[in-house]
């Protein structure tokens, strides 16, 4: 079962081709992993699947539906969530408050509803909030829920992020990086993070740098090198896969990890 | 304590309280007018509180709502035949109307190019009222009948003190109502980041004229009482510096406190009538107000005693 | 056609003040990113100062240059006690302060001079010139001449001069400006100055034909910065393009439509503009990076 599959897509900013042709397909259950050099297009490519910029060719679908071109709060609703690379928290809110706003596409309540408070809200509030807990639980930050989210330590931060989009229940989750900066401790906990998430059926886009952590944790890779595809395939073949090694490593580079694998 | 506090229904509480024990103090029916006049107004800053302090959008025009529901209720009684609580009913769906019509295009725009937009619309709502004086009497304004509700008359600065007081009270009930929501908690996340308020399911555009529409509405009203309450209403209702001084009261109350709606209103309200041999420099003293606020205090000062008690948020 | 000459100069007489607002305002806002309100005051203060001036016994000329070093002075103070303690505030926190100061201006103006319209004598004679059927005033071929030695000049400076590269650099980017040694303070200082006078300027110059009163600052501020969008924020060039047009279009509109609702235009520019093209006439669109 495809739950995400993207055909030549492409958009060019200026004269620069940030994405060029990409096509993938991601199976349902899986972590689907994209790297490539700094530059290559991987946040534009999710940028792209996720509706924050609309392709100037090429398809993106989501299950068996055609979503190309569609607003990113409708991509949500279609159970697409991701997070972003410099982390788009709500700072001001607590860090049960940034979950619960996660739970916004299963809250039935309307604006007229809330003004007046009808006993339905005050119904709905418990339930997001009972919602938001376990889902702050299993990323392990239930201590902190009453804290303001800006006090919180920056992998935290990442963890809360993850916590938000598990929150509105996705069929797909798209990861922007988010090992970054954090330390090796960190990253082991992402990736039993991870693991839980796809345990539960969720289909993991992970875009990273961390090739410890992509070789660990994926299924699948997709290798991007200046906005095209450059391989795909398991660890395995991508790790030992030479235009690989030597887009990340340069033909220099690429001869000494040759000479160092022996 | 703390528990009793923090609670939703504190703030509300508390402004009940005042509203009642107030008039015990009151020497004269001047202390009634003030009152009311700061009721009308922290009823109109709330409203743009919940725009800006919450939904974190900016509107540099909102005395233009204010004009709107002010003439309503005159040219409704004056030209129209129709009684005054008509008039507010009226300018309020009027003023609704607008802002969902003017606010689609105009919110999708940001920072300070909104701020210039809003404005414009202010401007533009005060010169059709001066310029349309067949209408609405032209820069010298019309007079204003007074209300009558089910035969009995309503007028002079006790009744609006009353009014005034309690629609301000329903109208923090329901304020508060909305940011303890779903709706309330959307806003909070298109404040603080659109990008990820769209990519959780939130239809930024709709929510965001949402609440453009309920400001506008609590504006209008508070204009339409002012005009009842003068008795008559002039341009200057939806002028510029009326809407700085909306402005200028959510901030110093805090933008974002409830409270803070009613502590700016009180402000801005009672230190001109009290210090009326200043009188002549108003404009002088909004400015450096608004200057030392936006500079120095840009939280309000509700804020700062809150965190001096510790975190309290209404 | 008598007419059409007729509107046409004073809309470009008009329309050469809210060009140099508006070459006020993408100065300042190139150099500091920051929306200046309170441009519309230096107007103001350039043509009451001179005014109560003269009234108080100075000669005109020497008049008019204190008026203008008044100004400076005062977009100097702006600059350093408003301006720049709120560093790095949000736009609208900027755009709110100097609201602020322009009421703030206003309300001093109101106090130090008095709340009536003056005037000032014309420089070349009260006697209209007669052009192809239309009366033209001699000061509105001194309104636009003055105008037109102001931007040259000041294209002068920018163009050709190290000062003029260094205000350039910092508006492009201002960090690597400061680290190639630009003192963008002063840098700011100067276009906050400059702005300032020739604000000052383009007010003594159109007090004889429009008056000036302690409150004209807040319609012109509103109606340079519809110049300023109208051309395309951030470009100077555009800027006087943009007054100049603006200026035109009150004109014909005010003539041939209904001249109770000139104001109106300037907003309605304002709106067209940032709904239809944002990048003005001559301005680059903007791209927005997530």
């Amino acid at each position: 079962m495809r739950s995400l599959e993207v055909e030549r897509l492409s958009i060019a900013f200026g004269g620069v081709r940030a994405v060029s042709d990409v096509s993938l397909t991601v199976s349902s259950g899986i972590v689907f992993s994209i790297i490539g050099p700094n530059g290559a297009g991987k946040t534009t490519l999710l940028n792209l699947i996720s509706g924050v910029y609309a392709p100037q060719d090429g398809l993106v679908r989501l299950g068996s539906e055609d979503v190309t071109g569609l607003a990113p709060h409708l991509l949500a609703r279609r159970g697409l969530s991701r997070t972003f690379q410099n982390l788009q928290l709500f700072l001001r809110m607590t860090v049960l408050e940034n979950v619960m706003v996660g739970r916004h596409r299963h809250e039935r309540t309307g604006i007229l509803s809330d003004l007046l408070h009808l006993p339905s809200v005050s119904r709905q509030n418990r339930q997001t909030r009972e919602a938001a807990r376990s889902a702050l639980a299993r990323v392990g930050l239930a201590a902190n829920a009453e804290r303001p989210a800006g006090s919180l330590a920056f992998g935290d931060l990442r963890r809360l992020e993850i916590a938000r989009a598990l929150a509105s229940e996705p069929k797909v989750l798209l990861l922007d990086e988010p090992a970054a900066g954090c330390n090796p401790v960190e990253t082991e906990e992402l990736d039993g993070i991870i693991r839980s998430i796809v345990k539960d059926g969720v289909t993991v886009v992970l875009v990273e740098h961390d090739m410890r952590l992509v070789m660990n944790v994926s299924d699948r890779i997709h290798v991007l090198a200046n906005g095209k595809t450059l391989a795909e395939g398991t660890a395995a073949e991508v790790r030992s896969n030479s235009a690989v090694v030597e887009a990340y490593l340069g033909v220099h580079g690429s001869e000494e990890a040759a000479r160092a694998f022996g | 304590m703390r528990a009793l506090l923090d609670h939703r229904w504190a703030p509300v509480a508390a402004i009940a309280v005042i509203l009642l024990l107030l008039p015990l103090i009151f020497p004269s029916t001047y202390y009634y007018r003030i009152a009311a006049l700061v009721f009308i107004f922290a009823l109109a800053s709330l409203g743009v509180n919940l725009l800006m302090g919450f939904a974190g959008q900016v509107s540099l025009g909102h005395a233009g709502f204010l004009g709107i529901g002010a003439y309503a209720v005159a040219i409704g009684a004056t030209h129209l035949g129709a009684p005054c609580w008509l008039g507010i009913l009226g300018g309020a769906s009027l003023s609704g109307l607008i802002a969902f019509i003017v606010g689609r295009p105009i919110l999708a725009l940001k920072g300070q190019y909104l701020a210039v937009a809003t404005l414009g619309f202010g401007l533009l709502v005060a010169i059709v009222l001066t310029n349309e004086a067949a209408w609405t009497g032209g820069p010298d304004g019309m007079l204003v009948p007074h209300l009558v509700l089910f035969g009995f008359p309503l007028r002079g600065p006790q009744a609006w003190y009353w009014i005034g007081g309690i629609t301000f009270v329903i109208g923090t009930v329901l304020a508060l109502n909305l940011i303890d929501s779903p709706t309330g908690r959307a806003l909070q996340a298109i404040h603080d980041s659109e990008v990820a308020s769209r990519m959780l399911g939130i239809d930024v555009a709709r929510h965001k004229l949402a609440i453009f529409v309920i400001s506008a509405i609590y504006a209008s009203v508070a204009g339409s009482y002012l005009a009842l309450l003068n008795e008559l209403v002039t341009p200057d209702v939806s002028g510029f510096l009326r809407s700085i001084e909306l402005v200028a009261m959510v901030v110093l109350g805090g933008m974002g406190s409830v409270v803070g709606s009613l502590v700016g209103a009180t402000l801005l309200v009672v230190l001109p009538q009290m210090l009326t041999i200043l009188h002549d420099y108003e404009q002088m003293v909004l400015g450096i107000v608004v200057m030392g606020f936006m500079i120095f205090l840009r939280h309000g000062i509700v804020q700062g005693i809150a965190a001096a008690f510790g975190r309290m948020r209404t | 056609m008598a007419e059409f000459l007729q509107f046409a100069f004073s809309g470009l007489t008009v329309g050469a003040v809210y060009a140099l607002v508006a070459l006020g305002f993408t100065l300042i806002y190139n150099a500091s990113g920051v929306v200046n309100f309170a441009q519309g005051e230096f107007v103001m203060l350039g043509g009451m100062s001179t005014v109560f001036l003269a009234l108080a016994g100075v000669p005109l000329p020497l008049a008019a240059l204190i008026a203008v070093i008044v100004a400076v002075a005062i977009g100097l103070a702006l600059h350093r006690f408003a301006i720049e303690p709120a560093r790095g505030a949000s736009a609208v926190t900027l755009i709110m302060i100097t609201i602020g100061a322009s009421i703030f201006l206003r309300g001093a103006a109101q106090i130090v001079f008095d709340k009536r319209f003056h005037s000032l004598p014309p420089l070349l004679g009260a006697d209209p010139i007669h052009f192809g059927g239309a009366a033209i005033l001699p000061q509105s071929l001194v309104v636009l001449a003055g105008a037109a030695i102001v931007v040259a000049l000041l294209w002068g400076v920018i163009d050709r001069t190290m000062l003029g590269k260094a205000v350039i650099a910092t508006a492009a980017n201002r960090l690597a400006a400061r680290l190639v040694g630009i003192n963008t303070r002063r840098i700011v200082d100067f276009s906050f100055a400059v702005s300032a006078a020739i604000g000052a300027v383009a007010g003594i110059l159109v007090t004889p034909i429009t008056l000036t009163s302690y409150d004209v600052g807040t319609l012109l501020a509103l109606k340079g910065f519809a110049g300023a969008m109208l051309g395309g924020i951030g470009s100077a060039f555009g800027a006087v393009v943009g007054g100049l047009v603006l200026g035109l279009l009150e004109a014909f509109s005010a003539g041939y439509i209904s001249s109770n609702y000139k104001d109106a235009v300037a907003f309605l520019v304002i709106l067209a503009v940032l709904f239809i093209m944002p990048q003005g006439l001559l301005g680059r669109a903007q791209v927005e990076r997530v």
